[in-house]
């Protein structure tokens, strides 16, 4: 771990820079851990794979007695015992039909597995929420099975529909609203996962862990899916 | 009380001092380019930091009052007039009922901010009103949409008649060429020591593919050691190098995340005169201690009032 004053107000601390599963759990902890103790002095914080992005209030504390706690509290951390009710798995709906599904056949075909078997593969996994950003909302899931990973797009898309599920290399999304992207779509949720009115706002938060769970074209239609 | 949008010009957004406390959640922060013009304009009204004001990027904006206020602008100069008689910006003006305020062209700089006193009155979405297009938040539709003509915004009468001006040593000035500050960054996420000495030796240009969210330079192109990193959170004036080796500066409107290695941060207060620079400008980069450029941004927040704390435990983020 290493702290690293990024500019006046912001510091970035890096952890081994791996993605897994271990080296996620260990920030997922230490952002709990940190927010519990210094939650006074944080203007914004941005936990990611292999990192973790602070904002600190420069009125209250200055850089080098803000990065000195830091690392006190980063060497002793306090890990809750309660259960983590960051750990539920959150189910999404997914529908993979080809009205949907646009590069699900050149998906299938750059791995050389049936449309079904990229499904099954994707829809059996359960991913770890490892970060959230790009735009708001939208959630990086990993790891996607190496059997079913493929690189993104050569040439983006202009308009990639909101709800569709994607997948790049190792990591899998959620686009939360209409937008630009190059990710592999393999398929649409119904489901809305940013409501700027809602007191919750987003269905996930970072250390959430995730299962696609595959619908039915008339059960998609029905839960309010649409095929714009 | 209100006033009217008669034209819309390009871009012209309402901003308030930014949203703060969702980057969690992928939320941009927002807020006004120029925080140095934007916070005098707010000062000469003796409104509150946070109110909100319009910035009008590059001109052929207008408004009529329907009610008398007093108004102040600041930053850019857009050629703009009260009833087609030229005003200056840096300084607060009387408006009566039925007064046009128009901005034509730049002159010298780019974004000019319109605040009036008392604020404008805009509800807020997650604990500000910035506009961010991109995430279709804030403004006066609550949805990201820019300014457009017919938009009506309300704000509070006022019988001030006050006129103040700008202190002439603390206006903005929008040179040709400029040299920015910024904080090294030489860290395992960076692009390395030999990148940053080039960059330090080498001189830049703003190119047009310059917005809210980022300003793209051209010069000799940098060697990057690494192609990508780790998508990890970014700060306010991040200096990435993407492949082609080109940076870019990171502004308000940027992604909270990004995967290009780093050269360091251009220092938050010099971010204000990158803002009003237009493509051509001329940009040379010093580094600066990070404790020396923070003491400077401390003793600017202290003198405009401004503590972000507020605008987080206000917010509705969990």
């Amino acid at each position: 771990m290493n702290i690293i004053r990024t500019s006046e107000n912001t510091v970035l601390i890096l952890f081994e820079q791996v993605i897994n599963s271990a080296n996620f759990l260990l920030i997922n902890q230490q952002t709990q851990s940190i927010k519990r103790q210094m939650t006074e002095y944080i203007i914004d914080i941005i936990p990611s794979y292999a990192s973790i992005h602070i904002t600190f209030n420069i009125v209250q504390i200055s850089g080098l007695d803000f990065t000195q706690k830091l690392n006190e509290v980063l060497q002793n951390p306090h890990i809750s015992n309660e259960p983590n009710t960051n750990q539920t798995v959150i189910e999404i709906p997914a529908y993979y039909g080809e009205e949907v599904a646009l590069d699900l056949p050149h998906v299938a075909e750059k791995v050389q597995l049936s449309d079904s078997d990229v499904v099954r593969i994707h829809s059996e996994t359960i991913y770890d929420v490892y970060a959230i950003g790009f735009a708001p909302g939208f959630a990086y899931l990993g790891n996607v099975d190496k059997r079913i990973a493929v690189s993104r797009k050569e040439t983006p898309r202009q308009k990639v529909a909101r709800g569709s599920i994607a997948i790049a290399d190792q990591q899998t999304a959620i686009y939360p609203s209409e937008s630009p992207g190059g990710w592999q779509v393999i398929g649409r949720t119904p489901i809305h996962l940013i409501d700027y009115s809602s007191k919750t706002l987003t269905q996930f938060t970072t250390g959430n862990k995730v299962k696609f769970v595959a619908i039915s074209k008339s059960e998609f239609i029905k839960m309010g899916g649409t095929f714009e | 009380m209100m006033l009217q949008v008669k034209k819309s010009g390009f871009l012209s957004l309402v901003q308030d001092y930014g949203r703060y406390g969702h980057q969690s959640i992928g939320v941009t922060n927002g807020g006004p380019l120029d925080e140095h013009a934007f916070l005098w304009a707010n000062r000469l009204l003796d409104n509150h930091y946070n109110d909100a004001q319009i910035e009008i990027s590059y001109g052929l904006f207008s408004v009529q009052f329907f009610d008398d206020a007093m108004i102040a602008i600041c930053g850019a100069d857009l050629s703009a007039s009260i009833n087609d008689i030229a005003i200056k910006p840096w300084q607060s003006y009387k408006i009566k009922a039925g007064d046009i305020v128009s901005f034509v062209s730049p002159v010298a700089g780019l974004r000019c901010y319109l605040a009036v006193k008392g604020g404008f009155t805009v509800e807020k979405q997650l604990s500000s009103c910035s506009t961010v297009v991109r995430e279709k938040l804030g403004g006066i539709h609550q949805n990201g949409s820019k300014l457009s003509k017919g938009d009506c915004i309300s704000y509070q009468p006022s019988q001030d008649e006050i006129i103040k001006y700008v202190p002439p040593q603390y206006r903005g000035k929008y040179d040709k060429e400029i040299t920015l500050r910024f904080i090294p960054n030489t860290s395992p996420t960076s692009a390395g020591k030999d990148v940053l000495r080039a960059f330090t030796g080498n001189s830049y240009e703003v190119t047009s593919n310059m917005d809210r969210m980022g300003y793209r330079l051209s010069g000799n192109a940098l060697d990057t050691p690494q192609k990508g990193i780790i998508s990890q959170g970014v700060s306010l004036g991040a200096i990435q190098v993407p492949k082609d080796g080109q940076p870019i500066i990171l502004m308000k409107d940027r992604q909270t995340m990004g995967g290009y290695p780093l050269i360091g941060c251009v220092s938050y207060l010099d971010l204000s005169k990158l803002a009003q620079s237009n493509p051509g400008t001329k940009l040379s980069f010093t580094p600066v201690d990070v404790d020396e450029a923070e003491a400077e941004l401390k003793i600017h927040q202290t003198f405009f009032g401004i503590d972000l704390k507020n605008s987080v435990e206000n917010s509705s983020s969990p």
